[in-house]
């Protein structure tokens, strides 16, 4: 019987071979390894889009053999800031945990870098708008991955028969299913005398002047086609500017048209507006659409959404997308980039898509003309322009460009939609732009 | 021996109370990024700042209106019914107690649909009178009204509730004594009731001042703070502050402002019931 001896020179060459096949392997071959993986997803309203994101993930589970648990958390009363808050503070938590915008950069020292995963991404899917890179990238690092489930546009959805009858616009003529829109008289203007004449018939637009999201997205689109900033990518404060003056200046004019309980309203409030018929437009995502089509369906078949009305500095459209991040204390972190990259196909993607009625939406370049889209009804198409699929807004979000982790303050303190109140129910402007750089100040805290 | 028996409840009050209250004071003494000592420089921060003392302002006429019209609404309602008989008494009882029993965040709801921008109820209703629409929710006025109406619809019970409690232990000797002396109906409630009624009034304000403060789900549920900030509290702006603008140690700040302030005042208003309970 021979015995072959292993010198020492021969070990070292084969652990480094080792290691070196180990490190250089894509991560399929680890995840055949098992492990676990937990994850948070958004609680999808729509019935049924929960069944996609699972039916993804155990599709891809049962490929590389890992065994996954899934939480479905609601973001009612801030449960998922609430769940990211804990588990950053914890250290301990998801593996995967999905995050509304302004949180990957809030937990930036504890999320993973998602560079390999984004990178491919946008090669096979196609750019991502301004905003995801905003919201997601801090000095080059990716900190999460878009999420195509509950990302969305808060852009108008009007009445057809009403701003034909009183405001003489045919938005399904503007915005046309299948080719570009015929925006080139979409404008600020023309989007207050319709919501002038809307008021003075009885169908005021359904805008909020509130402290929720709906109210202050609308804020920030407006105030950025003006170019108004209150504090500029720099982290300067800039609110006491041209700009600001004549987006206040614009917003007391509209807001002298708008309901009269509108300071009060929250997210449901816009929604209930446009259902009850009592309203000409309101500027959501479809979801108000989808519950009429539920409860009131003659409303439903007169809804169309579209794109924002343009200002002198742009058209920008409210964009509010969710994010998955992988938490840098997980236990799983590679499993966790590996499904991400799954839940990130185009395949997968289409599939969120159909799977929330088209109310869902991607944030990649190539993936704006699915054709749930175009068939989603009735109206058949009312669903076309809302992904934006000629790329004719900025998709923006409010309190942009500051750096941001002071326009997450400038967001949820709703500091846009005060200024706005503030000067329109009969504060100075001065008054007004003092107190909001008072504020802006406040928001500078490290 | 007696330190063992006692164990188990001291571990849990350090547990749940201790180790948060302590927790909370360390998050207050750091910067945003949570990454270094500041001291008291969240504090001092905050004394600058305009809506830390609107806040400071609302939570005071929200505690206090609402705390002066819980006790009143609960004596009155006490003492109607006291003089209800026998077991019709123990329906009112029930009846008068469901507003407490159901959950704040539940009740607040159906208050929101009544107070609803666009479809209240109560305007319905008024508009049958040629009355309103009044902006509920919209205007700083008539929000501070709801949020303090709303708090004294659910907290009221307790007050009646105590103050009953109170009521049957005064010996009815002593109204017999006053009506011998000739004591009017207000001369019983000045001489004899208050009187022995003190030590129970002084303790459910003082509870019910501390709770009142320290109220979130009301605010949160029907203005979220607004309009423009003039229905916050210091639980609501500690949330907005700590959770929704992720500056935790501000949050720590705000919702510990109130601390030494009711703190104090817990010690006089204890130091009273126990001095009065010594002299009896």
């Amino acid at each position: 019987m021979s015995r072959k001896t292993l010198t020492r020179r021969q070990f070292v060459a084969a652990t480094a071979m080792s290691s070196t096949a180990l490190i250089a392997a894509p991560y399929v071959r680890g995840a055949y390894a098992a492990g676990k993986l937990s994850i948070g997803f958004w609680d999808h309203w729509v019935p049924g889009a929960n069944d996609a994101s699972t039916a993804l993930v155990k599709e891809w589970a049962d490929k590389e053999k890992v065994e996954v648990s899934i939480d479905y958390i609601t973001s009612n009363n801030k449960k998922i800031e609430l769940t990211a808050a804990a588990e950053a503070q914890a250290k301990s938590g998801h593996d995967i945990l999905q995050m509304p915008s302004w949180w990957p950069h809030a937990y930036s020292e504890n999320l993973e870098p998602l560079n390999d995963v984004m990178e491919p991404l946008i090669k096979q899917n196609g750019e991502v708008n301004g905003t995801v890179k905003y919201l997601a990238q801090s000095g080059g690092k990716w900190l999460a991955v878009p999420a195509t489930p509950g990302s969305q546009i808060k852009g108008p959805c009007s009445r057809i028969d009403l701003m034909k009858k009183h405001a003489g616009i045919d938005v399904q003529e503007m915005y046309p299913v299948g080719s570009p829109p015929k925006d080139d008289n979409w404008n600020m203007e023309t989007f207050l005398k319709a919501a002038e004449a809307c008021q003075k018939a009885g169908f005021p637009f359904g805008i909020g002047l509130g402290e929720t999201t709906d109210s202050v997205d609308t804020a920030g689109a407006i105030f950025q086609s003006f170019g108004a900033e209150l504090v500029n990518a720099k982290g300067d404060v800039t609110v006491k500017t041209d700009e600001v003056r004549q987006a206040l200046e614009y917003y007391k004019k509209l807001i002298a048209v708008l309901p009269a309980d509108a300071p009060s309203w929250d997210d449901a409030s816009n929604n209930k507006w446009l259902i009850s018929g009592r309203g000409a437009m309101i500027l959501n995502p479809p979801s108000a659409w989808a519950v009429a089509k539920r409860d009131a369906p003659q409303v439903a078949e007169q809804c169309w959404t579209h794109g924002m009305p343009a200002g002198p500095k742009g058209r920008f459209a409210p964009f509010l997308p969710y994010f998955w991040g992988v938490w840098s204390f997980g236990k799983n972190k590679e499993a966790a980039k590996s499904l991400l990259v799954h839940l990130s196909s185009p395949a997968a993607i289409e599939k969120f898509v159909v799977a929330s009625g088209g109310y869902d939406l991607p944030a990649y370049a190539n993936m704006t003309k699915f054709k749930t889209w175009a068939e989603e009804g009735p109206p058949k198409g009312t669903l076309f322009s809302y992904p934006d699929p000629y790329h004719r807004q900025t998709l923006s979000i409010a309190a942009s460009p500051a750096p941001p982790k002071i326009a997450q303050q400038i967001y949820f303190q709703a500091t846009l939609t005060k200024m706005a109140l503030r000067f329109a129910q009969g504060e100075k402007l001065e008054t007004a732009l003092a107190w909001a750089e008072d504020e802006c100040e406040g928001f500078m805290r490290t | 021996m007696a330190f063992v028996l006692t164990l188990p409840l001291i571990l849990l009050i350090a547990l749940l109370v201790l180790y948060p209250a302590f927790y909370s004071l360390y998050l207050a003494t750091l910067n945003k990024a949570m990454t270094k000592f500041v001291g008291l420089g969240n504090f001092t921060f905050l004394f600058k700042r305009e809506t830390f003392w609107m806040v400071v302002k609302q939570s005071c006429i929200f505690a206090i209106t609402a705390v002066v019209f819980k006790a009143l609404i609960g004596f009155i309602v006490a003492h109607f019914v006291h003089n209800i008989p026998g077991k019709k008494q123990r329906k009112w009882r029930g009846m008068l107690l469901v507003p407490w029993v159901i959950p704040p965040a539940m009740s607040t709801l159906a208050w929101l649909w009544l107070f609803d921008p666009s479809y209240s109820a109560f305007n319905y209703t008024l508009s049958f009178f040629g009355v309103g629409p009044i902006p509920w929710l919209g205007e700083t006025f008539w929000a501070r009204f709801s949020v303090i109406l709303v708090n004294v619809w659910y907290g009221a019970p307790f007050f009646l509730i105590m103050y009953l409690a109170a009521l049957k232990s005064v010996p009815d000797q002593l109204y017999e004594a006053a009506a011998i002396d000739g004591a009017n109906w207000w001369q019983k409630i000045w001489y004899v009731t208050l009187p022995m009624m003190r030590n129970i009034i002084a303790i459910t304000t003082l509870f019910s001042l501390i709770v009142t403060f320290a109220n979130f789900d009301i605010v949160r549920i029907l203005t979220s703070g607004g309009p423009l900030d003039t229905t916050h509290l210091f639980a609501t702006w500690a949330f907005q502050v700590g959770i929704q603008s992720s500056d935790i140690p501000l949050g720590a700040c705000v919702s510990l402002f109130m601390v030494p302030i009711l703190a104090v005042a817990a010690i006089f208003i204890l130091r009273d019931v126990s001095k009065r309970g010594n002299e009896a």
